[in-house]
Order: C-alpha cells, then sequence, then structure tokens
C-alpha cells in the first residue's frame, strides 16, 4: 500500500434508479496519483459509480444517491458545489471516442474557450501540450486544422484525452477506454494512462482483466451493485479473500 | 403438387403488383415532367422585351417583392423556429406540457393557408390599423413556416448522438454552451436544409397573402428614404408578390396589355424557383449523408 493521501473518499453511498437500487452501500477510497481499476460484470455497478465522481449521473432522469462522495475533503453532492467547476476537475474519457465535429485544434481548445480563455496564443500553448500529453502532437501537429471526426480511431480517443487534459483536470475518469479500440491503441493508451497517473489520478473501469493487472495500483470488484473486494491489484488478483471474485477473475463467470 | 401452384400464382401475384409499383411511381414523374414542362415551354413562348423589366409592363418588382418577403420572413421565422426545436429536443421533459406543445405545431403545420392568410389580415392589418404591407405579408409566411423549422431542428438536434452531449457537460460546460457550441453547429446542415424547402414554400406562397401584401407595386428604383412607401427595402409598404401578381393578371387584372403572357412567364420563374429549392435541399442532405459516412 502506498502512503499516498486519500484524493476521492466514498462513503456510505447508495445509488437508485427510480425505485431500483443499483449501488448498495459502497465504501471506497482512492489515493492521490494512482490508478484505480473497477472490474466486473455488465450492470454490476462499475459505471454508475464512476459517472457519480463527476456527477454525470445528474444528467439521468429518477437518479438518487444517498451517503456522501469527497474529492480532496469536498462533499461533492454538496448544494453549494457547482456541478461544471467539478467536471472541470474531474475529467471524463468515454468508452466510445467522442470527438465533436469540428477541427482536432477546436476540440482540445473546447473546454479552455468555454471557461474562458479566449487568447489566442495562450489556447495554442495549451493545446500543444495537451496533445503532447496525450502522446499525439507529433502525429497531428501538421494537421490540426482537419476534423477530428475523419481520423483513426486510436486518434479519436486520444484527442478526447488531450480534449480532457486541456482544462487542466485533476482526476481522470475512464469509461472503458480502449473498448472501442484495436489492440495497438489500446495499448498505447494504456502506457499513456501509466504517465499520466504522475501527474494526476485516474479511475478506469474495464472489461478487460488483463488491463487492470497491467496498469492499476488498486482493484475494486463490483457484483449485482456491491462492492465486493477492494485490494491492490497484485494482491486482489494473486490472493482474492471472497470466493465470488475467485469465481469471476478466474472466468467462470462475467 | 398443390404447393407448387400455391408458389407459382404468389410469384405472379409478386410480378404483378411489381408492375403496378412501378406504374404509380412512373406517373408521378410522368406528371412532374409534363406539368413543368408544359409551362416552362408556354412560359418560353410568352417572352417579350422588357418583361423582366421593374416597370407596369415587367415582373421585376415582383419577383424582387417575392425574394424580400421570403427574406423577411426567414429572419423572424429561422431563430423562433430554431428555439422552439431546441427547447423541445434539449430542454423539455416528457410530459403534458410538451405533448400539447408537439399537437399543436402538428396543427399549425396543417391548417389551411387561407386562414393563416386571414388571421394575418386581422392581426397585422385590422388590429395595427395599417395599410397592407409586405412586412404583414412576410409574418404570415413566418407563421406558416415555424412549424417546419420547429420540428427539422428537434428531429436534427434528437439525430445527433448522445456523445456529443455527454463530452461536453463532462468537460464542466453548461446544457445552453453545449446547445450553443457543439449541437447547434453539428446539426446546421440538416437545418438549412429544412430552411430551404421553407423558403421555396414561402416563394411560391399566394393564398396566405392575399389579404396582407397587397396588389399593388410602385417601387421607386432610385428613392432609398426607408420611409418613403416607394422606396424598394420599405417593409411597410404595399408589395404584390410573384405567386400573387400570377392570380391577379388571371383574374381583375387580365386587362393590361400582355397579362396572358406575364402570367405565363411568372408561372415558369415559381415553378423553376420551387424546383431549384428542392434540388438545393437534396444536394444538400445528399452530401451531409456521405459527409456523416466518413468519406
Amino acid at each position: 500500500m502506498s502512503d499516498n493521501k486519500d484524493k476521492i473518499v466514498v462513503d456510505h453511498m447508495d445509488l437508485f434508479y427510480g425505485d431500483f437500487q443499483a449501488l448498495k452501500d459502497i465504501n471506497l477510497r482512492m489515493p492521490e496519483h494512482e490508478i484505480t481499476a473497477f472490474i466486473g460484470p455488465s450492470g454490476c455497478g462499475k459505471s454508475t459509480l464512476l459517472k457519480s465522481l463527476n456527477r454525470m449521473n445528474d444528467l439521468v432522469e429518477g437518479c438518487k444517491i444517498t451517503g456522501k462522495i469527497e474529492i480532496d475533503g469536498q462533499d461533492i453532492y454538496d448544494k453549494k458545489v457547482d456541478v461544471n467547476q467539478l467536471r472541470k476537475q474531474v475529467g471524463m474519457v468515454f468508452q466510445q471516442p467522442n470527438p465533436f465535429d469540428m477541427s482536432i485544434y477546436d476540440n482540445v481548445a473546447y473546454g479552455p474557450r468555454i471557461h474562458g480563455i479566449k487568447n489566442r496564443s495562450a489556447l495554442d500553448e495549451i493545446v500543444e501540450r495537451s496533445l503532447r500529453g496525450a502522446g499525439l502532437w507529433d502525429e497531428v501537429k501538421d494537421r490540426l486544422k482537419r476534423n477530428a471526426v475523419g481520423v483513426s480511431g486510436g486518434q479519436q480517443q486520444r484527442i478526447c484525452i488531450a480534449r480532457a487534459l486541456a482544462v487542466e483536470p485533476d482526476i481522470l475518469l475512464m469509461d472503458e477506454p480502449t473498448s472501442a479500440l484495436d489492440p495497438i491503441s489500446t495499448s498505447a493508451i494504456e502506457d499513456l494512462a501509466m504517465e499520466l497517473k504522475e501527474n494526476y489520478t485516474i479511475v478506469i473501469v474495464t472489461h478487460n482483466m488483463q488491463q487492470a493487472v497491467r496498469i492499476s495500483d488498486r482493484t475494486a470488484f463490483f457484483y449485482l451493485g456491491e462492492m465486493v473486494e477492494y485490494a491492490p491489484t497484485d494482491e486482489l488478483f494473486a490472493t482474492p479473500k471472497n470466493p465470488k471474485t475467485e469465481e469471476y477473475i478466474t472466468g467462470r463467470f462475467g | 403438387m398443390n404447393e407448387r401452384s400455391t408458389h407459382a400464382r404468389s410469384r405472379g401475384v409478386d410480378h404483378f403488383m411489381t408492375g403496378i409499383f412501378y406504374i404509380v411511381g412512373g406517373s408521378a414523374i410522368l406528371l412532374l415532367l409534363v406539368l413543368a414542362t408544359y409551362i416552362v415551354i408556354k412560359g418560353i413562348r410568352s417572352y417579350y422585351p422588357g418583361v423582366m423589366g421593374f416597370t407596369d409592363a415587367g415582373i421585376g418588382n415582383q419577383l424582387f417583392n417575392t425574394v424580400y418577403l421570403v427574406v423577411l420572413s426567414l429572419i423572424v421565422s429561422v431563430p423562433l423556429g430554431m428555439a422552439a426545436g431546441t427547447y423541445l429536443s434539449e430542454y423539455a421533459k416528457q410530459g403534458k406540457l410538451t405533448e400539447i406543445i408537439t399537437m399543436s405545431i402538428e396543427a399549425l403545420s396543417s391548417l389551411p393557408s387561407i386562414v393563416i392568410g386571414l388571421f394575418g389580415y386581422l392581426v397585422f392589418i385590422l388590429m395595427t390599423g395599417a395599410q397592407s404591407n409586405l412586412l404583414a405579408g412576410a409574418m404570415v409566411v413566418t407563421i406558416l413556416s415555424i412549424p417546419q423549422i420547429t420540428s427539422t431542428t428537434r428531429d436534427a438536434l434528437r439525430a445527433l448522438p448522445d456523445d456529443y452531449r455527454t463530452g461536453s457537460v463532462g468537460l464542466g460546460a453548461s446544457t445552453f454552451q453545449t446547445i450553443w457550441h457543439v449541437l447547434i453547429p453539428a446539426c446546421i446542415p440538416r437545418v438549412v436544409t429544412g430552411i430551404i424547402l421553407v423558403a421555396g414554400r414561402g416563394f411560391g406562397e399566394a393564398a396566405a397573402l392575399l389579404y396582407t401584401t397587397g396588389q399593388s407595386t410602385i417601387i421607386d428604383w432610385s428613392n432609398w428614404n426607408l420611409a418613403s412607401s416607394t422606396c424598394p427595402l420599405n417593409p411597410l409598404r404595399p408589395g404584390e408578390t410573384l405567386a400573387l401578381h400570377v392570380w391577379m393578371m388571371r383574374t381583375e387584372g387580365s386587362v393590361v396589355q400582355h397579362s396572358t403572357e406575364i402570367a405565363n412567364i411568372s408561372s415558369m420563374i415559381l415553378v423553376i424557383a420551387v424546383l431549384v429549392f428542392n434540388l438545393a435541399a437534396r444536394l444538400l442532405s445528399a452530401r451531409i449523408v456521405k459527409k456523416n459516412r466518413g468519406a
């Protein structure tokens, strides 16, 4: 276990979609500058929990949360919290690469622009820094004006990562970021995630257990809305304490 | 044996019905071709020098009025229709109110244009105490256009992937920023296609304008004082449109010299213009489809 301080704390959290309880009494502490992976079969609630961390669940009608989620000690569901500021601090990368129908440059500059940065040279600098951060600068620096929808899936996903980095978050949430990508692009994104954890705290949802083993420091296993087990990744995969976890990671269901 | 004859019969029916559909489809094309060709040939034959001029003998003024009226109406109908469409797609929650609005828009779009024309006469002429004028006509066309622009915008926005919304909101953008900077730009091509069709309809509208635009056109092309009733750009002057002119030339105005020729040529221009508007809309949407396939 590392000594990094806890960045995200989930405390006795329940989540309901209408009458359906999607998450049950979740307790979880995610340290700074580490990668935490959420694994579990489809419908286990891992994506739902991820989307609660930047309140994307607010967009779902009938979604209700009890308990607490704290980031840097601040309850993010507190009435005083500005949800747009929260989402600026907690960036997100989605399952399907979702660049906007505009140029690569405008995609990356989109976040800073809506947060009020208009100065051209400042934007140029942010775009370059973010694209470098996403390991894409050398590939696209000569075609920043090209539409982002026209590049390959792997590049699109890295544009989305650059777009998220451009608003300078401290936390990056990744919702199965490689499930729509080929193996080469997948490994590029994985390498990138490992580099990014130097500066960011990363939470990743993945269907791919090998991926969790390769890149994460800690893994949480979810089943039917409950967090079954949470441990340092090597421990969880080598000596799972819960029989359900063992069944899942050895491929007996899921 | 029996099974075989059933099979043969169903094949026969299939051939027969395919033939029927071909005939029905073919006659639609034939009808359009015959009609358009007839009107165009009549129009070309009716040509006389000065018909395109901006005097009483020509139809230049009417053509200008028509274009100006469509532009005036679009200035109002596009923002209103797009705002309403955006509301329905992005803000409205499922419920009674939304249902009522949607139903009203559908009802509005199916009202006979003569009824809207009368309503316009009541509101924009009688209630304002104004004389017949272009702006009143433009407002009537606006009422006719808003439902279509609204539903085009709503459908274009709904067709956008949700990823655009989550992607933008996930960066800390507000709902309005998301709509303004991401969603509207992404659906502009489709909305423009709808606007072109609406413009085409406004171009040929006659019944709705009978009571509002007036049937005289006295324009002084050297007078650019907007307040003057003979200034071409004064929206509050009477201004007969081309489609109305056709009607006039075949009724009260049929005593005018060249009235038959004027009606023929005006009809030709209207038909060609509407065809061009429709083709432009088609081409544009074909390009959008191609672009969306990633070509």
